[in-house]
């Protein structure tokens, strides 16, 4: 590298060994190792706040029945449970298929994903009856605040669900035809950590509106 | 080049390399939170469903706490949260995300309970004719405060 006269510094005066364009660390910090599991927990973290918004807005117009049905006369608790062990069984079924995968044993991954799949089905079906059954009394989104808000909070998780198990589906295929290098690993812990926050989010459901809705 | 310098940090400072949340659960961890989740979520149904408290405010709030420790049990065994990973960034965005949350629940409902009370027109309080078939909620919640969100069934 050419030594400079001026005093000006160059581009060239930052270019390391290879024409690689080389950083100062002044502060001594690493940067983490892998800023994709890092992004997509913020993406998770900016959904969080959908459904707080979402959960505000429930909270807000959740007493407005406008002379119709109220939670007490519409919720079916026991379908609440079921639906909720459904997710359930299928968070502990994805943490099995992880541990599979760290194992690098495909065969045994793909029959705990297929298991979580097929629980996240379960779910859905469940909640799609549920909703089929709630417009068939009546109750449809347009009846109160209360039911605006409903299918509003409830609607948007069973869709983060659905987009979930198209997400599921795609892998398998994709960890079946490719084979479980770095990169599909890296796809399937962002599908966990997915999976897994729709868990949490269902938890807060289930409390804040089935549960306190028929007390 | 400067993935291995920084590889070698990342060991420097007692990091694994492959540590990233949703990574490195265990048999073991895996099945503490999924126990664990199934007692704390039993427990509310069966308080709610058989109505063993007799008293719904109380059963309300217990029903929270329940629901509370059970996230923290998810986000401890399912989602691997913990101080470290990924240098800190993680926990620092979760604090943050739950102020934000936090801010836009107890808000909502602060200014809109406050709206409600004070926004209600003197000549249609609650005693509106009963025009419509609700189950007359005209004496309990005359008191101002007794139910928070329970006189907006008019419009």
């Amino acid at each position: 590298m050419a030594a400079h006269s001026t005093a000006a510094l160059t581009a060239e005066d930052f270019q390391g060994p290879g024409d690689t364009p080389v950083f100062l660390d002044a502060e001594g910090q690493h940067h983490p190792e892998n800023g994709t599991m890092l992004g997509f927990w913020l993406y998770l973290m900016s959904d969080c706040l959908i459904f707080a918004a979402l959960f505000a807005v429930y909270a807000v117009l959740g007493r407005n029945y406008a002379a119709g049905p109220s939670p007490k006369d519409l919720f079916d608790l026991k379908l609440v449970a079921l639906n909720t062990s459904m997710l359930l069984f299928s968070s502990i079924t994805y943490g099995f298929a992880m541990l599979a995968m760290e194992k690098d044993d495909q065969d045994r991954m793909q029959l705990w994903l297929a298991i979580t799949g097929l629980f996240g089905l379960c779910f859905i079906g469940l909640e799609l009856y549920e909703f089929h059954h709630l417009i068939h009394e009546g109750a449809t989104p347009q009846r109160s605040g209360f039911l605006s808000a409903f299918f509003t909070l409830v609607g948007t998780h069973g869709l983060h669900v659905s987009l979930g198990l198209v997400w599921l589906v795609v892998l398998m295929v994709q960890a079946h035809m490719r084979g479980l290098g770095d990169a599909n690993k890296r796809r399937l812990l962002c599908l966990s950590m997915f999976w897994h926050f729709l868990d949490v989010v269902w938890i807060g459901v289930f409390t804040f509106v089935y549960l306190m809705g028929v007390l | 080049m400067s993935a291995a310098t920084e590889d070698a940090h990342v060991r420097g400072s007692g990091h694994e390399v492959h540590e990233m949340p949703g990574g490195h659960g265990s048999f073991r961890g895996y099945m503490t939170g999924f126990v664990l989740s199934v007692v704390l979520t039993a427990i509310p149904f069966w308080l709610v469903m058989a109505d063993v408290l007799g008293n719904p405010r109380l059963t309300g709030i217990i029903v929270m706490g329940f629901a509370v420790v059970q996230i923290v049990v998810h986000m401890v065994y399912f989602l691997h949260m913990n101080t470290k990973s990924e240098g800190g960034w993680t926990i620092l965005a979760l604090i943050f995300t739950l102020t934000l949350v936090l801010i836009t629940l107890v808000g909502s409902v602060w200014v809109m309970y406050h709206l409600d009370t004070n926004m209600m027109p003197p000549d249609h309080g609650m005693h509106m004719p009963a025009a419509t078939s609700e189950p007359a909620p005209a004496s309990g919640s005359a008191a101002p405060g007794a139910a928070p969100m329970q006189h907006q069934h008019q419009h």
